[in-house]
């Protein structure tokens, strides 16, 4: 699986990103500078990851999903190829019109970092193929602006289509605003496009893909991609 | 020499917190007046913050070498070698003032300078700290500053992308006028990779790099080094506003051009910012320098050489370019799209110049500049020795699983996660401990050797008997490291008092710093770096002597790092060192009775280092689950402590002596460890000579302790989470 890892100025999780698809995937991703205007030639793969690009001084995101790259990654997309966006990654995914929907600031209005349960949805997507319907795993937040929020009838549409993957729950899988730490609607981790070729999602998988850092639950979503590329080739 | 500046007159130069003999010293040294910029530049590098006048004489005492030391005080951050050709550079520095000031914006930018000192030296920033000292729950504005240090704290490390993984936060009524910000940075060097400050080459470029000068901060660092009085708001101006966005793409940057060999000489633009830092680049250098200020890159149209001189303005550098990599430094920084401007040159003369519109603002002798500083050796008055509280003398008021109850839920012991919840504390991947423990552990590169970081002092035991609490600071710092497993290396001081123009206070700095470098020597923790923050008063209230210390220490194997967690049911419960049942400024005294007296446990240097050897060793043989260093609140605090963070209950004998003296003392020197083979580890204590006791075991969901109402663990541990957000929430 060759990945290209996009860095704008300000993005500072490109490097726990990396390290995540090098040890899942064996092979050094490209790290691809906002200011480029073509991804490397081969890229099976395309992740915006998390940090606070530009500062996030605007609305997060915004300036991002305007940087010179992101008419490669449309492309990319539109052409079916993955994209991986998470965090502000996610953020700026929206921004560029790859996704529906915004990430307001949390509900309790303060940046969370912490450990958080999500239910997965469904696992026939190239992003949860590593992981069963229904299955809970627990992997890291660290946002201060992850509510994620759109319109009732985005809402519906999301639902209808099941485009929802990853949703906020208690340890067993039920959800609960009581486990939704930042508010966000339907309690929605994360949510693929139509096509089901491009993810956002809040929480940060790559930060737990070793047992010696604690836990392994984000290294499936990685390992999936990896069996994904396998069958396809 | 210069006609639209104002004239110096006696008010003038006490609005510049000179005094007149400081003023006189001036005229002395130039053999004339200064000008407007030249008074505005000594106010910069002669006051408290920057000159370190009144602690410079006792700061000499404390020993700062080792063979693992590469650079002690005197640079940006202290550098220790950890082997495999690298380094650690680290410090911690204060920003109490301007957080008092303004919350969000002062502890921010105290992350972001000391982000700052570290890579400057040629370190990537791999974790954060920071000690907070707040005021009483209670008093005015005290929730909003808890709420705006935090947020600022997070709102710059979180963007920059540096893991913040420990520190402190207390509370005292002590803190009301003045609370304290002190944030600690680490970072990673390849040891023969570490830039520094001193200038070398006649006619070499100098280069300002980062962000533009504006008229924040101005006068920030004598600001710092002045009492607050009644008009502290009044003072907003003189904070300064950070931009982590800005300082990432500074550090980058940085990294980027060390790495392409295009530096001689790099120094931070810190507190008196172009001022502090061409003078330093030049006197360490023995160089002249010569500053064309119509070159400095400038935020606001019509700043005055004055304004530029002393602005505070965040997230910029200066260096020393290599000339032939003038081209490659500037395009590297042009791609972070960051200012990048060769504002002046070293010369031979020894002699600081500045030009702003063809006219000379100021010209200075630079050795002089920071060398003839004022140096004091100010009086101090030592207070009288307290008494001794003798643990019969002092009748419980309340049943001990009450006492317990209340303590876990209090202002001073309760947990911090709705502090450390807003500090991204995982980013970079490498966080092995989390907030919470002892001492955070952060993996190195790809490991398997970690390292340990954690910050500790008692200001109430400094208070009390400032050399007793002095060695305390440093021992608790020493035992945190050793309870994690880690090889304590080396500290860095960040010593917080009161004015020194006041002899008691004086007293109090003094025998802290003596008390600090003892420990230091019998326990092999050099001091590598640190800061001074002194006038920490407001109407002639000061605050309880706070010298923190922030230890660093190394970890062989990451994954065999100890934590303080309960492991198992049915393991032995045991405490190692001696318990007397020490209840003089114990926590146990003040919130349960009513009495802040009595004379703070004294340390013994020789067995803190004995029995934390030995439980180093427990740690790599194996003998040992869980390890957990005793200190405030005492060792049923503590057990309650490893109880609460695994869900397992225990079952505690009865002690020999008082039960709450037992339980509650603050004894040093004592570790709570769980082991599976008790014996074992008893033979050893035995063999060593070692006290040990054995206290119960594990198991069930409550903390039984013989005699006593059971505890439930998880009633507990609701308490321990329950008052900070409560309190936050504006419910207390």
């Amino acid at each position: 699986m060759k990945s290209a890892v996009i860095v704008f100025p300000g993005i500072n999780r490109e490097r726990d990103m990396a390290r995540a698809l090098r040890l899942i995937s064996g092979q050094e991703p490209a790290m691809v500078w906002h200011a480029e205007t073509a991804l490397p030639a081969g890229t099976d793969l395309a992740v915006i990851p998390g940090g606070f690009s530009y500062g996030d001084y605007l609305r997060c995101g915004a300036i991002a999903a305007r940087a010179p790259i992101m008419d490669a990654v449309r492309t990319f997309a539109a052409k079916g190829g993955l994209v991986l966006a998470i965090c502000n990654g996610f953020q700026i995914a929206c921004e560029a019109g790859l996704l529906p929907g915004v990430l307001k600031r949390n509900a309790q209005l303060r940046f969370i970092c912490r450990d958080v349960y999500l239910r997965v949805e469904r696992s026939d997507t190239a992003f949860t193929r590593g992981y069963n319907a229904g299955q809970v795993i627990r992997v890291p937040v660290a946002h201060g602006e992850g509510n994620y929020t759109a319109d009732g009838e985005t809402i519906a549409r999301l639902e209808g289509e099941g485009r929802v993957v990853f949703r906020y729950s208690s340890p067993d899988g039920m959800v609960d605003p009581n486990w939704n730490h930042n508010g966000a609607m339907n309690a929605i981790a994360g949510i693929i496009n139509e096509r089901g070729n491009v993810l956002g999602m809040m929480p940060h998988p790559e930060n737990h893909v070793e047992a010696a850092m604690g836990r392994t639950d984000g290294r499936g979503l990685f390992a999936g991609l990896v069996d994904h590329f396998k069958l396809a080739a | 020499m210069i006609s639209n500046e104002p004239a110096i007159t006696p008010e003038l130069i006490a609005q510049h917190g000179l005094k007149p003999d400081e003023y006189e010293r001036i005229v002395k040294l130039i053999g004339r007046a200064p000008s407007f910029t030249e008074l505005g530049i000594f106010s910069a590098m002669w006051n408290e913050h920057c000159s370190y006048k009144s602690s410079k004489i006792h700061l000499r005492t404390l020993p700062t070498s080792a063979p693992w030391v590469i650079q002690g005080p005197g640079e940006n951050a202290g550098v220790i070698d950890i082997g495999e050709g690298l380094a650690v550079v680290f410090k911690m520095e204060s920003h109490n003032h301007p957080s008092y000031i303004e919350p969000y914006q002062g502890a921010g930018t105290g992350v972001g300078g000391i982000l700052r000192d570290v890579f400057t030296m040629g370190a990537r920033p791999i974790a954060c700290l920071n000690a907070l000292s707040f005021g009483d729950p209670k008093s005015p504005r005290m929730r909003a500053l808890v709420s705006g240090v935090v947020a600022g704290i997070g709102g710059y490390g979180n963007s920059f992308g540096v893991p913040t993984v420990g520190g402190e936060v207390r509370f005292d009524r002590r803190y009301d006028g003045n609370i304290l910000v002190n944030a600690m940075a680490v970072g990673l060097a390849e040891t023969d990779k570490i830039f520094y400050s001193a200038a070398s080459g006649v006619g070499m470029p100098i280069v300002y790099l980062g962000s533009k000068t504006g008229r924040d901060g101005i006068h920030g660092a004598t600001m710092a080094s002045a009492e607050f009085g009644a008009d502290a708001e009044e003072k907003r101006p003189t904070v300064q506003v950070g931009d982590p966005f800005s300082e990432k793409l500074l550090l980058e940057a940085c990294l980027e051009i060390m790495a392409k060999g295009c530096v001689i000489a790099i120094q931070d633009m810190g507190a008196a910012g172009l001022t502090c830092s061409a003078v330093e680049m030049g006197a360490k250098g023995d160089l002249g320098v010569t500053l064309d200020l119509d070159k400095v890159p400038c935020r606001e149209t019509g700043m005055s050489a004055y304004e530029m001189m002393l602005s505070e303005s965040q997230e910029r550098m200066l260096m020393v370019l290599k000339p032939e990599k003038e081209k490659e430094a500037e395009a590297i920084f042009r791609k972070w799209g960051l200012d990048f401007a060769i504002v002046g040159e070293t010369t031979p003369t020894k002699r600081f110049v500045v030009r702003h519109g063809g006219a000379v603002m100021a010209d200075l002798p630079i050795k002089e500049l920071g060398d003839e500083a004022p140096v004091y050796d100010r009086p101090s008055a030592a207070a009288a020795k307290p008494m001794i509280v003798r643990a019969a003398d002092v009748t419980p008021p309340l049943p001990l699983a009450d006492a317990l109850e209340k303590l876990i839920g209090s202002p001073d012991l309760c947990s911090r996660r709705w502090v450390w919840e807003q500090y991204d504390h995982i980013i970079l991947g490498n966080t092995v401990q989390r907030p919470g423990g002892d001492a955070a552990v952060v993996r190195i590169n790809d490991g398997p050797r970690a390292l340990a970081l954690t910050s500790d002092v008692t200001p109430r035991y400094c208070e009390a008997d400032p050399f007793e609490g002095g060695k305390q600071a440093v021992a608790e710092a020493w035992r945190n490291l050793t309870a994690v497993g880690a090889r304590p290396l080396a500290l860095t001081d960040n010593l917080n008092f009161g004015n020194p123009e006041r002899p008691e206070i004086m007293g109090q700095f003094v025998g802290c710093v003596r008390g600090i470098g003892e420990a230091c020597r019998a326990l092999d923790f050099p001091v590598v770096s640190g800061n001074v923050s002194l006038y920490n008063e407001t109407n002639g209230r000061a605050i309880l002597p706070t010298p923190t210390i922030g230890g660093v220490g190394l970890v062989d194997e990451f994954t065999q790092s100890m934590t303080l967690a309960f492991k198992a049911e049915g393991e032995a419960i045991l405490v190692i060192g001696e318990t007397q049942g020490w209840l003089g400024q114990s926590i146990y005294l003040r919130d349960i009775c009513g009495r802040e007296d009595g004379a703070p446990p004294p340390v013994d240097l020789a067995a803190e280092r004995r029995h934390g050897d030995f439980i180093r060793a427990l740690i790599r043989d194996g003998l040992v689950t869980a390890v957990h260093d005793v200190s405030d609140g005492g060792l049923l605090v503590a057990l309650a402590e490893m109880a609460m963070v695994s869900g397992i209950g225990a079952v505690l004998e009865a002690p020999a002596g008082i039960p709450h003296s037992f339980w509650f003392g603050e004894d040093q020197a004592r570790y709570a460890v769980t082991a599976k083979n008790a014996d074992l580890v008893a033979q050893r204590a035995n063999a060593a000579g070692m006290p040990l006791t054995r206290l119960g075991a594990t198991g069930g969901g409550v903390l039984a302790v013989a005699e006593q109402r059971p505890l439930s663990v998880r009633d507990l541990k609701h308490r321990f989470e329950a008052w900070l957000p409560a309190y936050m929430a504006g419910a207390q």
